[in-house]
C-alpha cells in the first residue's frame, strides 16, 4: 500500500485578504443559514409544531378514561401525554438536522463550504445547533400551550425551566443522532427510510402508559431498555409528579449516554467522511 | 504574462489517487505551474481531471505524491491552502433557500471577512458576474448560467491568489461563456492571479491557457503551448474542391506532390492533403494554388485545416476528447472561394 509522503514544512503565500473566521463565529454563522432554510421550508417546521399537538389532542381526547385505571399518575390525561408534544419535537430535530445535512453532502454544498477555512466540524455543529433552537421555540409553544389548558405543572417555575432545558437537550440527541447517520450515509433518502424507526422507538416507550400499567409483558421489556422511556418518565416527572430525584438522575444520565455516542458517531463518520473525500 | 513576486503557482510531484476499486484514477503526476499563468488541464470523462483538482484543492487526500499550492502543502497545509485558492468546481454547489446576497456573506463570513468589507465585496461581484439585479433572490430559480457565474463569485470573494475551474463553462451560453473568458484573462493577466482550468472544451484551452497538459487515464501524455503541441503533430491539412467533378484525379495527382493525400478528411467532392512537415516550412497556400493554376485545373473552394488540440489528443491518445463539439474539433475555416 502506498502512502501520502508528508512534505517538510512548507510556508506559502499568506492571501492578505482572507483570515478565518473563529469557530464559534462559523458555527454561528452556519446555524443562522440552518435556521432560515428551515423555516423557509413550511414543510421544516410546521410537522414539528402540528404534528405534536395533533397527536395530543387526538390520544388524550381518546384515552382519557387510562386515569380510570387504578395506580395511574394523572387526574388529566392531557397532563400526563403533553411530553408527547417534546419528545415529537425532538424526534422532528433528527430530521431537521439529519435531512439538513444530508442535503448538504448530496448537493456539493458541504464540499463548497469545506474550500474556505471552515472546519468541517463547525458545519455538522451548525446543523444540529439550527435543529436544536427549533425545537426549543417549539417546546416555548408546547408549554404556553400547556399552560393555556391548564395543564398543572407540579415542579412549579423553576420545573418548567428545567423541563426547557431537558426538552432541549433531547433535542440535541436526537439531531446529533440525525447528523451521524447523515454522515455516515450521506443520502436523505437513507435517512428517512430511519425515522419510522425512530417513530415506532417513541411509542414503544412509557409515552402512553406508565410502565407499571403495562399489561403485556414483552412490552414492558421492551420500555425498559428503550431510551425513551427515561426521557418521557423524566419530563412527565416534572409536569405531573413534581421534583423525582430519580426519574430525573435517570434521564440525565440516558441523556448524556446518547449525546456522547451522537457526538462520537458524528466525529469518527466526519473523519471517515474526510479521509475518504 | 505578469509575475507575482510571491511564489502562487502550483507544484506537483508524482501525485497518485487510488480508490478502492478500480484502477489508479490519477497515476503519478508532475505538474508546473507558474505564477500568474493560465494552466488548461484537458481530458476526456474519467480521465483524472476533477480527482486531480480535488487533490489539489484539499478536499481528496492523495494516495501518494506531493503537491504545494501557493507554496502550502496539500496534505499537511490544508487550512493554509483553502485561505489561498478560490475554486469552482465542476458541479456547481449552492444552497437553494439562499440569495446570491446571501451566500456571497457566508462565504465572507467563513473567509473573516465581515461588515462593511464585506458587503462591499458582495455588491463588486455581484456587479461583475452580472447578478446585481438578481441579488435578492433565492438561487433555487436561477438558471444554470446564473448559479455557474455565482459559483465563479464565491470562488473570488476572498481575492485568492490561485484559482481553480473545474469545467466553469459547461451547461453556459455562448455569451456567458465568453464573458467568463474575459473574467479569467483579466484575473491572470491584470491580478496576476495563476488559474488551473480543467476544460473538456478544447477552444477553451486554446483560447484561454497560457499552456496546456493532456490528461489520459490518470497519466499526463502531452504538455506545453497549444501552438506547440499543434506543431508537433504536424502540418495544416488543405482541402481542394475542384469546379469539376472530372478534375478530381488530376487535383489529386497535383497534391500529391505536397504531401500525403486524406481522402477522410475532406468534404464529399474535395481533395484533401496533409502537407508534409518538410514542406509546409516552405510551401505556402499560395504555392500550391499556382500548381493547380499551372495544371490548367479550376478551383471552387479551397480550405486551410489547421491541426487542433483533438488532433493532438488524438494523436497522443489514440482516441478523442468526448464532448468536444465540431465547433471546437478544428472544422475547417474557408479561406478562399
Amino acid at each position: 500500500m502506498t502512502t501520502a509522503v508528508a512534505a517538510p514544512t512548507a510556508r506559502g503565500v499568506v492571501n492578505p485578504h482572507a483570515g478565518s473566521a473563529s469557530l464559534p463565529v462559523q458555527v454561528l454563522v452556519l446555524a443562522r443559514r440552518s435556521i432560515k432554510g428551515a423555516l423557509s421550508r413550511p414543510q421544516g417546521y410546521m410537522p414539528a409544531v402540528i404534528m405534536p399537538l395533533l397527536l395530543l389532542t387526538i390520544n388524550s381526547s381518546g384515552l382519557s378514561d387510562a386515569t380510570r385505571i387504578p395506580g395511574f399518575p394523572a387526574d388529566r390525561f392531557l397532563d400526563f401525554l403533553l411530553v408527547i408534544t417534546f419528545m415529537q419535537a425532538a424526534l422532528f430535530a433528527t430530521s431537521n438536522a439529519g435531512l439538513g445535512l444530508a442535503r448538504d453532502i448530496e448537493e456539493g454544498f458541504m464540499d463548497r463550504l469545506a474550500l474556505t477555512p471552515m472546519r468541517t466540524g463547525a458545519l455538522v455543529t451548525a446543523q444540529i445547533s439550527g435543529a436544536v433552537v427549533i425545537a426549543f421555540g417549539a417546546a416555548i409553544v408546547y408549554i404556553i400551550i400547556g399552560l393555556a389548558t391548564q395543564v398543572d405543572f407540579h415542579s412549579g417555575v423553576l420545573g418548567v425551566l428545567l423541563l426547557l432545558v431537558l426538552a432541549t437537550w433531547t433535542a440535541f440527541c436526537f439531531a446529533a443522532i440525525g447528523a451521524w447517520l447523515a454522515l455516515r450515509s450521506g443520502s436523505s433518502e437513507a435517512l428517512q427510510g430511519i425515522f419510522p424507526l425512530l417513530f415506532a422507538s417513541l411509542f414503544l416507550s412509557t409515552l402512553n402508559m406508565p410502565r407499571d400499567l403495562i399489561e403485556a409483558e414483552w412490552f414492558q421489556v421492551v420500555t425498559r431498555f428503550n431510551p425513551v422511556s427515561y426521557m418521557v418518565d423524566g419530563m412527565r416527572s416534572l409536569i405531573i409528579t413534581g421534583w423525582d430525584g430519580r426519574a430525573l438522575l435517570e434521564m440525565v444520565a440516558v441523556l448524556a449516554l446518547v449525546s456522547g455516542i451522537g457526538i462520537a458517531g458524528c466525529a469518527r463518520a466526519l473523519r471517515r467522511r474526510q479521509a475518504q473525500g | 504574462m505578469q509575475r507575482s513576486s510571491e511564489d502562487n503557482g502550483i507544484e506537483v510531484r508524482g501525485l497518485v489517487k487510488q480508490f478502492k476499486t478500480g484502477p489508479k484514477a490519477v497515476d503519478g503526476i508532475d505538474i508546473d505551474v507558474a505564477p500568474g499563468e493560465i494552466y488548461g488541464f484537458l481530458g476526456p470523462n474519467g480521465a483524472g481531471k476533477s480527482t486531480t483538482v480535488n487533490m489539489l484543492v484539499t478536499l481528496l487526500p492523495p494516495t501518494a505524491g506531493r503537491a504545494t499550492v501557493a507554496g502550502w502543502d496539500i496534505s499537511t497545509q490544508g487550512p493554509d491552502v483553502r485561505k489561498t485558492i478560490g475554486a469552482a468546481l465542476q458541479a456547481v454547489a449552492l444552497d437553494n433557500f439562499l440569495t446570491a446576497r446571501e451566500h456571497l456573506r457566508l462565504i465572507a463570513a467563513l473567509q473573516g471577512i465581515t461588515g462593511p468589507r464585506a458587503r462591499t465585496r458582495a455588491d463588486e461581484l455581484l456587479h461583475r458576474v452580472g447578478l446585481e439585479e438578481a441579488a435578492d433572490r433565492k438561487v433555487g430559480g436561477f438558471s444554470g448560467g446564473m448559479k455557474r457565474r455565482l459559483d465563479l463569485a464565491l470562488a473570488l470573494v476572498h481575492e485568492p491568489r490561485v484559482l481553480f475551474l473545474d469545467e466553469p463553462t459547461t451547461g453556459l451560453d455562448p455569451q456567458s461563456r465568453t464573458s467568463l473568458w474575459e473574467e479569467v484573462r483579466r484575473l491572470a493577466r491584470e491580478d496576476g492571479v495563476t488559474v488551473f482550468l480543467t476544460t473538456q472544451y478544447l477552444e477553451e484551452a486554446d483560447v484561454l491557457a497560457d499552456r496546456v497538459g493532456i490528461i489520459n487515464r490518470g497519466v499526463i501524455v502531452a504538455e506545453g503551448t497549444p501552438a506547440a503541441l499543434k506543431a508537433e503533430i504536424g502540418a495544416p491539412t488543405i482541402e481542394i474542391v475542384p469546379t469539376g467533378d472530372d478534375d478530381r484525379v488530376a487535383m489529386s495527382r497535383v497534391l500529391e506532390q505536397f504531401g500525403e493525400l486524406h481522402p477522410e478528411a475532406g468534404s464529399p467532392g474535395s481533395v484533401a492533403v496533409r502537407l508534409d512537415q518538410d514542406l509546409a516550412k516552405r510551401a505556402s497556400l499560395v504555392t500550391i494554388i499556382r500548381a493547380i493554376d499551372e495544371a490548367g485545373l479550376q478551383v471552387a473552394e479551397v480550405r486551410q485545416h489547421d491541426p487542433s488540440l483533438d488532433d493532438v489528443f488524438l494523436a497522443k491518445t489514440g482516441r478523442t476528447l468526448e464532448g468536444a463539439t465540431d465547433a471546437e474539433a478544428g472544422v475547417a475555416e474557408p479561406v478562399a472561394r
